[in-house]
């Protein structure tokens, strides 16, 4: 069974249509960033999320109101949101502030959301989560963040140089900026916070962008040896679509477990599953736009000839790997 | 034939082995099955986000060690000064590191610098004209001076949180001077804040004045005496809330660190308080110090405040008795306070999380459907995809599960969302390990190779790529546990685990099970892929 079978798609003929797609997403994101900022969890920001399970059903309204009215400072930049499955009755709140910047113990707002709410008599509830973040984490956390992901590309970078070629090095760090810039304009335009969880889902997502990407670079390593008089255009363009079928059915599973997280995960797991849908198609779609295309930029239109420098035991021609049985006369194998 | 035995033996041998230690405790807990307790030990854990409980994150303010430092060393200089009768106008602190010496007298400049000697092990000394000395904390005194207060601030902390009786409490230092502490199950944040915050640091010091109503009528010429210090306090009147101010020695006769135990009482009029014991070298200080001043008043200092100052009757060796108006309630939670010592700075609290248990428990079922439901796509894809070759690929993946579980109960890692994630990204790679191999195979046989040939050449080709990819991952994971904190580090150990199981699997157990199909046959036509 085959989804494409020997396909012929010329790819990098769109590379330049792709480059300005992708530059109007990231353009759109950083205008987004840059106007509206990008929403940040309380892990990042600072502040105080309650999330409250009341014993009757109270809309998030009521909850705004008994705020309004009892909480100190009002309800500005207070956020007040239905959490999970309706029948539970959770409300979360999200103040932007922790006692910690007034000098005052860490959970003083907290107590004080809660007492208006109470002070409000819309209903009996139960805290069943608080998450307090002082001012200083947030900070602290990002330049973390930032460092590990800096060094990891540059340590692909150097591995890629080693085992392929400069340019195939650039071309896979380019492709994991790229969509690191995407994903980043997307959770952006759909207003999704920054948390721990979408963090991990971001670098979920750039372990499978890179892996895509190496796949397909394998292949022209490999087709460098038998096409020397092709192109670097002409390579790229086979090696894609010879693993074509591969990419897909890759891509695709990855996304159906990610739709699966999605829909299936609850609250908790939204923000991550949402990234790495977004992850999967522009790490995908960037092996191919961005990191192959990357490759020929650099390599230009002369034919190969010196092929990459790889290991040359492990990367043995098709011709030279023997049948075993030579000498029996080789039936046709049936693929079906 | 010999060869692809030990295959098979090797991979039996591995899998018992990983479901033993992953799966086995896990079904064994949930049917009530009664097993061993060295394999139960290693049942993989839960994180906070899935079990609910207290997540703390604290910072230790080090400064305050250093600042204790340097006023222990300068109250050695000033006694030292004063036993020879070297003259200065002032000393005094300047910073956490730092203290001055002012007005020596030029005369006596070679004394001084003499008498310093004792105290230069420590510190660097500078000097500027008009007879001032600076003396700096050297830094690698500071340095070591921090991390020791960071060390022993998180086994205070782990004494006392074992002490609350805290099931599987983890105390991590994170960072230069953060400590994570994560308490499953407790969802009274308040008191466990309050008695892993309270410093818990007791002085019993001699009262020279007070107490007074506020503090300037205590100084002398407005200034404190020398040597002396001024400290806040109750007035020991039940019921009488405001403030006095006692005027007592700078040096304590004994501190927290002589208690051998300390336990909640009664004092004689019934209230609670908190009864304590010294040990044999703090009983002597004691004894002395109470018997050269008996008719005067010993403070008793906890925490930078006087909580009673009774007056000294006789010679005390090691018993004695912290009264206050405390409620029973605060007599227990001091008497843990004070035995486990106090901690040597204060500290900062930077997060507090608390999950509620069903919470947590709503998060684990949505993440373990949504991972099943996923698994389940996986799965009926391949099988119709792959046919009977899918068949191979989801023992593959299932086998990698096993060792994935298996190892991470091994090493005790924590399984967190975050894990969770790692867990998907990991079945993402192994799936594409078995597609990359299985469609090299099906190229091979459409060049119309034999099926054997098919099957090495689709193995050999793929290896490569694999470790590439692999590698790549594995950098990325390395750096990400390195730099990452908590939940990102789990994240890449996951990540790292689920790399090398996924090697093994997808090409030794893959090629194994297809060696296995092909070795009865004589003659190999067919592949169903």
């Amino acid at each position: 069974m085959h989804i494409f079978h020997n396909t012929h798609i010329n790819f990098l003929r769109w590379r330049f249509h792709a480059l300005a797609v992708s530059w109007v997403i990231i353009l759109a994101g950083v205008a987004i960033i840059a106007t509206k900022g990008i929403p940040k969890g309380v892990e990042f920001a600072g502040g105080t999320v309650v999330i409250d399970k009341f014993d009757q059903n109270v809309s998030v309204q009521q909850v705004r109101e008994a705020l309004d009215r009892n909480f100190a400072g009002g309800g500005q930049n207070t956020v007040v949101q239905a959490y999970g499955d309706p029948s539970q009755h959770q409300v979360l709140v999200r103040v932007p502030s922790s006692g910690a910047e007034a000098g005052q113990s860490l959970s003083v707002v907290a107590q004080r959301v809660n007492d208006a709410l109470r002070k409000g008599n819309i209903g009996g509830f139960t805290t069943v989560s608080t998450e307090i973040v002082g001012p200083t984490v947030g900070a602290e956390l990002t330049s973390k963040g930032l460092w590990a992901t800096g060094l990891s590309l540059i340590g692909i970078l150097l591995y890629l140089a080693f085992r392929f070629q400069f340019s195939f090095g650039v071309g896979a760090v380019v492709a994991t900026i790229h969509d690191l810039l995407i994903t980043l304009a997307f959770i952006a335009f759909f207003r999704y916070d920054m948390s721990l969880n979408v963090i991990a889902a971001i670098l979920t997502m750039t372990g499978f962008s890179t892996n895509d990407t190496i796949v397909i670079f394998d292949r022209i390593r490999e087709n460098l040896r038998s096409m020397r008089r092709d192109s670097m255009f002409d390579v790229i363009n086979a090696s894609v679509n010879q693993t074509l079928n591969r990419t897909i059915i890759t891509s695709g599973t990855a996304l159906l477990t990610a739709l699966a997280l999605f829909f299936f995960g609850g609250e908790v797991l939204h923000g991550f599953a949402f990234t790495m849908v977004v992850g999967i198609i522009t790490g995908t779609y960037s092996s191919v736009f961005i990191a192959a295309a990357i490759v020929s930029f650099w390599r230009g239109n002369a034919p190969t000839r010196a092929a990459a420098h790889a290991p040359a035991s492990t990367m043995a021609p098709a011709a030279a790997q023997q049948p075993q049985r030579k000498q029996k006369p080789q039936r046709k194998a049936k693929a079906s | 034939m010999k060869n692809l035995q030990w295959k098979v033996i090797t991979i039996v041998v591995v899998l018992v082995i990983f479901s033993a230690l992953g799966v086995y405790p896990i079904l064994a807990a949930r049917k009530g099955i009664h097993s061993p307790g060295w394999l139960m030990d290693k049942q993989l854990k839960l994180g906070l986000d899935l079990k609910g409980g207290v997540h703390l994150v604290l910072r230790v303010q080090t400064d305050d060690a250093l600042r204790l430092e340097s006023e222990t060393e300068m109250e050695r200089l000033r006694e030292e000064l004063q036993s020879k009768n070297i003259t200065f106008s002032k000393i005094d602190t300047v910073g956490p590191t730092q203290f001055r010496v002012d007005g020596v007298p030029t005369t006596m400049d070679a004394n001084f610098r003499q008498a310093a000697t004792e105290v230069q092990a420590n510190f660097d000394r500078s000097s500027a004209s008009n007879g001032s000395y600076t003396f700096t904390m050297k830094p690698n005194v500071q340095q070591n001076l921090r991390d020791e207060a960071v060390v022993q601030a998180r086994q205070t902390i782990e004494r006392r949180v074992n002490d609350l009786g805290v099931t599987e409490p983890s105390i991590s230092q994170q960072g230069n001077d953060q400590l994570l502490v994560q308490l499953p199950g407790v969802t009274d944040v308040e008191r466990a804040k309050e008695i892993m915050g309270s410093q818990g640091l007791l002085e019993l010091k001699i009262v020279e004045s007070g107490p007074a109503p506020d503090k300037n009528s205590l100084m002398v010429n407005g200034q404190v005496p020398q040597g002396d210090e001024i400290v806040p306090g109750a007035t020991g009147t039940p019921g009488d809330a405001s403030t006095v101010y006692y005027t007592v020695k700078k040096v304590a006769a004994v501190t927290g660190r002589d208690l051998r135990n300390a336990r909640p009482s009664l004092d004689e009029n019934n209230q609670p308080a908190v009864s304590f014991t010294l040990n044999n070298e703090g009983g002597r200080k004691f004894g002395k110090v109470t018997g050269e001043n008996i008719g005067r008043q010993l403070a008793i200092i906890l925490d930078g405040r006087v909580q009673s100052a009774p007056r000294i009757d006789s010679r005390i060796t090691t018993e004695g008795r912290i009264t206050g108006s405390f409620t029973n309630d605060e007599v227990q939670n001091l008497s843990l306070i004070l035995r486990s010592g106090a901690l040597p700075a204060k500290l900062d609290y930077l997060e507090e999380r608390t999950i509620g248990p069903s919470l947590g428990a709503d998060s684990i079922r949505s993440g373990i459907i949504a991972s099943l439901v996923g698994l389940l796509l996986i799965v009926s894809f391949m099988l119709v995809y792959y046919k009977l070759s899918g068949v191979n690929a989801v023992v593959a993946l299932i086998f990698n599960l096993i060792i994935l579980l298996g190892l991470m109960a091994y090493i005790g890692a924590v399984m967190t969302l975050p894990g969770i994630a790692g867990f998907v990204l990991t079945m993402g790679i192994g799936v594409d390990s078995n597609v990359l191999i299985f469609e090299r195979i099906k190229e091979e046989l459409e060049a119309g190779r034999g099926v054997r040939a098919s099957l090495n050449a689709g193995f050999s080709r793929v290896f490569w790529t694999l470790v590439d990819t692999h590698v790549s991952a594995l950098i990325s994971a390395l750096f990400l546990f390195n730099f990452g904190t908590g939940p990102i580090r789990g994240f890449a150990v996951t990540l790292a685990i689920g790399l090398a199981s996924n090697l093994f699997t997808s090409i030794f157990v893959s090629q194994t099970l297809f060696e296995m199909a092909l070795a009865k046959k004589q003659q190999v036509t067919t592949l169903s892929i």
